[in-house]
């Protein structure tokens, strides 16, 4: 049998699955959710090029946003002073735009690290950092990030000693949270464009620190 | 609006188990913390969940609480704390 002759090669010893179909099992709220939007377009509320577009721009935000950001932070104590102070207004002179929602930037220090989470949902600064990664999202992140945030920074590779105050910042409402994390030292004489290039977008969540040159 | 909590004010979160569309996380209801902000007055989310518009607007306030506070076995240093945006009608002064 050439299919179990196959199957016994060393180099192929698993066996394939399915090739995979092009074909979505649309859950109930996806349904709806399509309903919904073939209803807006047929009263000509929306057009199709209008939901286009929206999509397109929403994917064009990335986290490199957010790290120029920081490292103007980095560098521009005034501009930390002002982001730090009203993060709404600050991130407009990058051109951004919090829409109905209000950026709040918090500043890690030598004595306390800030972590955020939505446990309710999943809450994200995406004028600044874009779409959320999957594990923000998942019920064991935002469960156990309120719960046990050392276990989960542990797990994320982030040691922190003991004498630094960990401080997580559950968003429930219409505030966006954004870490700003601590400059590594030794980067003193690095321009912005270096710094950004340091920024991870998990060390803007908070659950990981910015890298070392 | 007028203001009804400062920062640094102790507070309780109404210990309530309503049915509907609640912002405030069950695990701090009943807890006590401390207003670290006030965050200005936004439209009542629970009311804006049954398609009305959410008037008056409630005060947000912003509070923190010792995760000791929160859970009793907490394993972490008792210096760590979570803050976590509350409307006005969920918070009493203690």
């Amino acid at each position: 049998m050439p299919e179990h002759a196959h199957h016994e090669d060393a180099e192929h010893a698993h066996p394939h699955a399915p090739p995979a179909k092009d074909e979505k099992i649309h859950s109930y709220y996806q349904v709806l959710g399509l309903a919904l939007k073939e209803l807006l377009i047929e009263k000509g509320i929306v057009t199709p090029k209008e939901i286009r577009e929206a999509i397109e721009f929403r994917d064009s935000i990335t986290l490199a946003l957010g790290a120029k950001i920081v490292a103007r932070a980095w560098t521009d104590p005034a501009y930390k002073q002002r982001l730090l102070r009203n993060g709404t207004e600050a991130i407009k002179e990058f051109g951004l735009d919090m829409g109905a929602l209000h950026l709040v930037v918090v500043e890690n220090t030598p004595a306390v690290h800030n972590m955020i989470v939505c446990t309710l949902c999943s809450c994200y600064p995406r004028a600044v950092l874009g779409l959320p990664p999957s594990w923000y999202k998942s019920r064991e992140y935002r469960a156990r990030a309120v719960r046990e945030p050392r276990v989960v920074l542990a797990e994320f590779g982030t040691q922190l000693p003991g004498n630094v105050e960990v401080r997580v910042h559950d968003s429930t409402a219409d505030m966006r949270y954004l870490v700003l994390p601590m400059q590594p030292a030794g980067t003193e004489k690095m321009n912005e464009d270096e710094l950004a290039s340091l920024v991870g977008r998990d060390s803007m969540i908070g659950v990981s620190l910015p890298r070392r040159p | 609006m007028a203001k009804e909590f400062a920062a640094g004010d102790r507070v309780r979160v109404r210990e309530d188990f309503p049915p509907g569309h609640i912002r405030t996380p069950v695990y701090v209801r009943g807890k006590a913390g401390v207003v670290t902000r006030a965050l200005g007055a936004f439209p009542n989310p629970e009311v804006l969940a049954l398609g009305r518009d959410g008037l008056p607007k409630k005060a947000l306030y912003e509070v923190r609480f010792r995760q000791k506070d929160l859970w009793p076995d907490y394993a972490g240093p008792a210096s760590d704390t979570l803050d976590i945006d509350i409307y006005e009608h969920w918070l009493a002064k203690i």
